[in-house]
């Protein structure tokens, strides 16, 4: 490891006619970091990658490997890889060959060729594969390929196009862990590009939340899911509920708003906000809790909603429920299904009252 | 068991009826018009010419001999497979980058593109053949201009330089056809995936691209290798006649010379389509590698 970073990006704009693809991005990404691009499609992530692997090259701006500038550098001479989303393995090739390509086009002499190979496929968990053809394997195993034929090139960084978008929920899963298995065990920076908010945040470090050619927020799965900068954040990763209104008070990290139906709410302000502003609370469904009015007369919580249980949908894991707070709006909530039972009254039933509770830390207040 | 056993037998005495029915139209058609015209040659072809090109019915092998021994012959096969691999290889050398250009087009100016490659198709081939003489003889269009601009004309008509031209003009359409097939399955990201790897333009090129796009290349090299082989009329219209090849023999044992010769004739045409076999079969062989 070093102090450089990994990949940098200075200023990047990526112009295709009159549409800017990726619009002023600058990132860092450490030495060894699993970073991860995430964003809706045609948010300008991929467009990103590729030019890391410089199969595009910025209009504006650069991007440095390790310190150094690759404005002049083809793709075939970066120190980068790639795991293409379609994996694009040879078709003409064996599985042994595939992985021996990048090995032959840096030199590499004859005899060493063989037992790399093995050791990459060996890797991924692919040894006896090597005289197969990719169109004799499953997705999950030409996948692997597409890995084994990146990683035996030894690269400095590792890029992954949407590389699990084609497995089924199950393979997903177990290719994400041993994608993290890998990435641990050969220490390379990773640069995953994906457009699922739960992939990107078990897997990663950090990532960086695109949209419309725009990098939003970088952070940790952590700070991304729990303190989102704005509302394009808080809405695409995970679930929550809006509220729109005014900052009426602000103090300490924390503001009050008016809502346009005259609640008075308050919550967290990851970013200063002043009087007067345009404002969203965000309330997450998992982070308020509903009372009955009994129980909530002894709870010293501000938020105090009177609500009506409105839709109940039992899931296993949780209870998803739907409250009316007035004419105009319904919130949900979630509730973990922490005991086992069968009574009907330890559930909510649609047509009861409530109280929404929440303390203000778990409420964020959003601006633009 | 017995009875489902008969009438399993029936049914499929019955669908083999079925089956003759329905093949007999094309099977009668190929016996007319391929299977026996073929038998007719190959029965010629060891049948002995008599005068003034009566045929004598006395088999022989004589044919054969005169065609392995008489050094006009032989030069005609040489030259001709010569010319035919030159024409081939000239064609794939402009085929390949056009076919290339033209699957890289956005969809709708591949169609146009692809629609210009078929217009000559429109006009007959003889009448083609005679624009180029118009084009390349002495007094023609191109000297024209060279005069003109006070060059010396140069001697283009009757030349085998142009009959070469002639060939490649004629069959670049059936070259271009099978590659731009090859070509629009091939997937351009695996340029990329190998450029990632390390390969430079010229090695991927070589190593991902041409191997993948092989089926078109050998395609092609067939459909145009296969005709000119047995090509007369641009020789004689625009190489002048001046020297023999396999279709100006064969063309002239059948119908100029003095006797004229079929079972010659024969012999010279059941051997070029040996050749031809031979190269399909060894065609068959290589596309059928690369789909395992």
């Amino acid at each position: 490891m070093s102090d450089t970073p990994a990949i940098e990006l200075h200023d990047v704009v990526k112009q295709f006619g009159a549409t800017y693809a990726v619009d002023h991005v600058s990132l860092q990404v450490g030495d060894g970091e699993f970073f991860s691009l995430l964003g809706p499609s045609g948010c300008g992530k991929t467009t990103t990658l590729r030019m890391i692997a410089g199969f595009e090259y910025p209009s504006h701006g650069e991007v440095l490997i390790h310190g150094r500038a690759m404005a002049a550098t083809p793709p075939h001479r970066r120190p980068v890889n790639t795991v293409f989303q379609s994996y694009a393995l040879f078709p003409h090739m064996s599985v042994a060959q595939n992985v021996a390509f990048g090995l032959q086009m840096k030199g590499v002499p004859k005899h060493e060729l063989g037992p790399r190979v093995q050791a990459a496929l060996e890797m991924v968990r692919l040894d006896g594969f090597d005289q197969r053809r990719p169109r004799e394997m499953s997705g999950g195993q030409q996948q692997r390929v597409a890995l084994a034929r990146a990683l035996v090139n030894q690269p400095e960084v590792l890029l992954l196009d949407e590389p699990l978008g084609a497995l089924d929920q199950k393979l997903r899963k177990e290719m994400q862990f041993e994608l993290k298995r890998l990435q641990h065990r050969v220490g390379i920076t990773f640069i995953f590009v994906t457009h699922d908010q739960e992939e990107a945040l078990t897997m990663s470090d950090r990532i960086a939340v695109m949209n419309q050619g725009k990098v939003l927020q970088v952070g940790s799965p952590t700070e991304i899911y729990e303190r989102p900068t704005c509302r394009f954040v808080a809405d695409f990763i995970g679930e929550t509920n809006f509220i729109e209104g005014q900052v009426v008070a602000h103090d300490g990290g924390y503001a009050t708003i008016q809502s346009h139906d005259g609640l008075e709410l308050r919550g967290v302000t990851p970013r200063p906000v002043s009087v007067g502003a345009h404002a969203t609370l965000s309330l997450r469904p998992e982070k308020a809790r509903l009372l009955t009015p009994d129980q909530a007369q002894s709870v010293q919580e501000t938020f105090r909603l009177a609500v009506k249980v409105e839709l109940v949908s039992y899931i296993g894991s949780d209870t998803r429920i739907t409250v009316r707070l007035n004419a105009q709006r319904t919130l949900d909530v979630w509730e973990q299904n922490t005991r086992s039972t069968l009574d009907r009254n330890a559930y909510w039933q649609p047509g009861e009252d409530a109280v929404l509770v929440c303390p203000p830390e778990n409420a964020l207040v959003l601006v633009e | 068991m017995r009875v489902i056993g008969m009438i399993d037998q029936i049914r499929m005495r019955r669908d083999r009826r079925n089956l003759l029915a329905l093949l007999a139209p094309g099977m009668l058609w190929l016996l007319a018009f391929f299977a026996l015209p073929l038998v007719i040659i190959l029965l010629y072809s060891i049948l002995t010419n008599g005068p003034r090109g009566a045929i004598v019915w006395q088999p022989t092998l004589e044919n054969y001999r005169t065609l392995f021994t008489q050094t006009i012959y032989v030069n005609a096969y040489l030259r001709s497979i010569r010319i035919s691999l030159e024409t081939t290889l000239i064609c794939l050398l402009l085929g390949y980058p056009l076919a290339l250009f033209i699957v890289r087009q956005p969809a709708h100016w591949r169609t146009l593109l692809i629609f210009l490659v078929l217009i000559p198709f429109w006009t007959n081939f003889l009448v083609r053949i005679y624009a180029w003489q118009i084009i390349l003889a002495n007094n023609g269009l191109i000297n024209g201009g060279l005069t003109a601009l006070g060059l010396t004309p140069l001697a283009l008509l009757n030349t085998e330089g142009a009959t070469l031209l002639g060939l490649v003009y004629g069959e670049l359409p059936f070259m271009v056809l099978p590659l731009y097939a090859a070509l629009a399955r091939f997937d351009f990201t695996q340029l990329e995936a190998a450029a990632d790897l390390g390969a430079n333009r010229w090695q991927a090129f070589w190593r991902v691209m041409v191997p993948q796009t092989m089926p078109g290349i050998v395609a092609g090299s067939v459909l145009v290798f296969i005709p000119t082989l047995g090509q007369f009329v641009v020789a004689e219209l625009l190489g002048g006649a001046k020297v023999d090849y396999l279709g100006n023999l064969i063309q002239r044992l059948f119908l100029r010379s003095n006797p004229i010769n079929w079972p010659l004739g024969s012999a010279l045409a059941v051997i070029m389509m040996v050749i031809l076999l031979a190269l399909i079969f060894w065609y068959f062989r290589v596309t059928r590698e690369d789909e395992r």
